[in-house]
């Protein structure tokens, strides 16, 4: 696909506003907390849709259409059993905490909490960890942009993680977040046209179920398996997925989605920007009414373009070198089908942004760890404020210079790549047991949570040590040690392996906590639910009231589940 | 917080909107083959030109409020 004049221009218009926002912004930055927390003034909406589009990179908006094209709307349970449910606990008895303490970062709050060791075990962790995913997708956009509009790999990496670069340095977090709600909106109108013609084309929703079922018999499924959520998970055979009912909602549902949207601090970080406890409640529950709908911007596209494949004059998938489709050309494919010079370029930018703005996540949460837990905890405390800004300013630079490397190291070492991924998964495994224990149980003292969150990654890595996927080689993909159990399909593997991290991590931490000794109650004020006041502030609006929202949001989501069951 | 986010969000959707406008009333129709003979541009730049003035009438009522 080639680009036009008009779609460079829609492309630049594009730029042209990121960069204004970060020069307007910057005069406004002058403290260390405008920088790292937007000076906690952030309205609902915008930390909502910040907090939403934080974690929807252009890896994940190729992905969940690659995933749409692979398993159907089966893929939607990321969503509506995902991320709805845990964006809502979060909302409602979580931020009260994050908030209420004035952590200014998800380890600091572990510091407060429990002590100086578990903040630095999750700070140090999370710091490498934000820094090489941001390499990784910038490696992957990198790909993208290449194979498609034939870009140089160098060029677009070191250009795009030059604008990031400019306008996180200026504007910190605000830039950060007020770029996430543009590409919030980008994506909404670049993606929408995509999904209407691509209905009207296979004939709408019937004309898709009866295209999908054609793919489903062929793969050996059911033939409603690729338009339904959980009719055929019953057993992991006739499952898309490959794992059944109990495995999606324990491991994805439970384990997996409570562990990344109410503990990882690149999201956290956008609701802890709102200018008051109240909104930053609101923020993940109004995130989660867009989420609740996003299904049909992202995974529809893949299953359109899947559908299409049994169509004659229909699309088809490039092929991997191993011989299976490329899936993950799924969302490129269908832009280059159906939009002409004009959309196309809109398509392109919002693609850009979510690439852009997923990076600008992991920079702005990395400098901020870096400062507050590891530079200021560490190496320098008690230095002046203006300090602590110009080395956030520094780690920003920093960060952005390691993703690039990071971005090389995959595209040189793929495996090293995949190794480190699978390591974090362990160490991340774990977490929501610590949180869920810290917050709600008074008695969970630190040496209980560091334990636990140390024997929960070694019951992570012995777990996948002892078990593989079917069809798999030992090796990365499990039973490195010697194989117990063979799991129908990796993704069935993977949850079981958050699974039996969180059990482990949470029995651990109980055990431990009951032989040391808690801390006083007077001490945990504001950081344990039951010891905290909650005599919340009346909300900007009615309807913005989280007693009133996360119950819609929760029976939206329940009807979504139940009307594509 | 300074900067009203409504007015940068207004600024580029004006803007795109109208490009894709004046590219749809003058572009050759023939690149309509494959959006199933719909002037896309025409259609959707208006739906985007729409929400850009919205975003900026809400950032002005806010300054002026």
């Amino acid at each position: 696909m080639t680009l036009t004049l008009v779609d460079g221009l829609i492309i630049g218009l594009y730029l042209l506003v990121v960069v204004a926002i970060g020069v307007a912004l910057r005069r406004r930055t002058k403290t260390s907390e405008d920088f790292f927390l937007s000076g906690r003034s952030i309205p609902a909406w915008v930390a909502g849709l910040a907090f939403m589009s934080a974690n929807m990179g252009a890896q994940e908006v190729v992905g969940m259409a690659a995933s749409g094209a692979k398993y159907g709307l089966a893929t939607s349970h990321f969503y509506w059993v995902g991320a709805i449910p845990a964006m809502v606990f979060l909302g409602l008895f979580m931020m009260p905490l994050y908030y209420g303490s004035r952590a200014r970062s998800v380890p600091e709050y572990l510091k407060l909490r429990f002590d100086e060791k578990t903040r630095l075990l999750n700070a140090a962790t999370f710091a490498f960890m934000t820094v090489i995913s941001s390499g990784i997708s910038m490696y992957a956009m990198g790909l993208l942009l290449n194979l498609l509009l034939g870009w140089p790999f160098d060029l677009s990496i070191w250009l795009w993680a030059g604008v990031v670069l400019l306008y996180v340095f200026m504007g910190g977090l605000t830039s950060g977040i007020y770029n996430e709600v543009l590409q919030f909106f980008l994506i909404v109108f670049g993606f929408a046209p995509l999904v209407i013609l691509g209905l009207i084309d296979i004939g709408g929703w019937s004309g898709l179920m009866a295209s999908l079922a054609d793919v489903s018999l062929q793969r050996g499924y059911p033939a409603d398996a690729f338009t339904t959520v959980w009719r055929h998970t019953g057993s992991a055979a006739t499952s898309p997925l490959g794992v059944d009912w109990l495995g999606i909602s324990m491991g994805l549902g439970f384990v997996l989605s409570f562990g990344y949207w109410c503990t990882d601090f690149l999201l956290i970080q956008r609701a802890m920007a709102a200018h008051s406890l109240s909104a930053a409640r609101q923020a993940p529950i109004i995130a989660a009414i867009p989420k609740l709908l996003f299904p049909a911007l992202v995974i529809l596209p893949g299953m359109i373009a899947i559908g299409l494949t049994h169509r004659a004059g229909g699309l088809s998938f490039p092929l991997k070198p191993d011989g299976s489709l490329n899936y993950d050309l799924a969302m490129p494919l269908m832009l280059a089908r159906y939009l002409p010079a004009g959309l196309l370029g809109l398509g392109i930018t919002a693609l850009m942004a979510s690439f852009m703005s997923g990076m600008a996540g992991n920079v702005t949460a990395f400098n901020t760890v870096w400062t507050y837990d590891l530079y200021q905890a560490h190496i320098k405390p008690n230095a002046s404020d203006k300090h602590y800004l110009n080395v956030g300013r520094i780690a920003t630079v920093a960060g952005v210079l390691l993703s690039i490397a990071a971005a090389y190291l995959a595209a040189r070492f793929n495996n090293i790549m995949d190794l480190l991924q699978l390591v974090f998964a362990f160490v991340n495994a774990p977490l929501f047991a610590t949180f869920l224990l810290g917050m709600f149980w008074r008695r969970t003292t630190g040496h209980g949570a560091f334990s636990g969150l140390l024997m929960g990654t070694v019951g992570a890595a012995l777990h996948h040590g002892l078990t593989i996927p079917q069809h798999a080689i030992p090796g990365i993909k499990g039973g490195w040690l010697f194989i117990v159990h063979t799991y129908p399909s990796e993704m069935a593997q993977n949850f079981s392996t958050a699974i039996v991290a969180w059990t482990v991590c949470f029995l651990v931490t109980v055990l431990v906590s009951l032989i040391t000794v808690p801390r006083q109650a007077d001490q945990l004020k504001g950081l344990v639910y039951s010891l905290t006041e909650r005599g919340y502030e009346k909300p900007a609006a009615w309807y913005l009231n989280p007693a009133l929202l996360a119950p819609l949001v929760l029976i939206a989501a329940l009807a979504l589940n139940l009307i594509f069951w | 917080m300074g900067l009203d986010l409504r007015l940068p969000i207004g600024v580029l959707f004006t803007a795109l909107g109208l490009v894709l406008v004046i590219y749809g009333a003058t572009s050759d129709p023939a690149i309509y083959a494959r959006s199933l003979g719909i002037n896309v541009n025409l259609v959707w730049g208006c739906v985007l030109l729409v929400f850009g003035l919205a975003m900026l009438a809400a950032s002005r009522w806010r300054a002026v409020k």
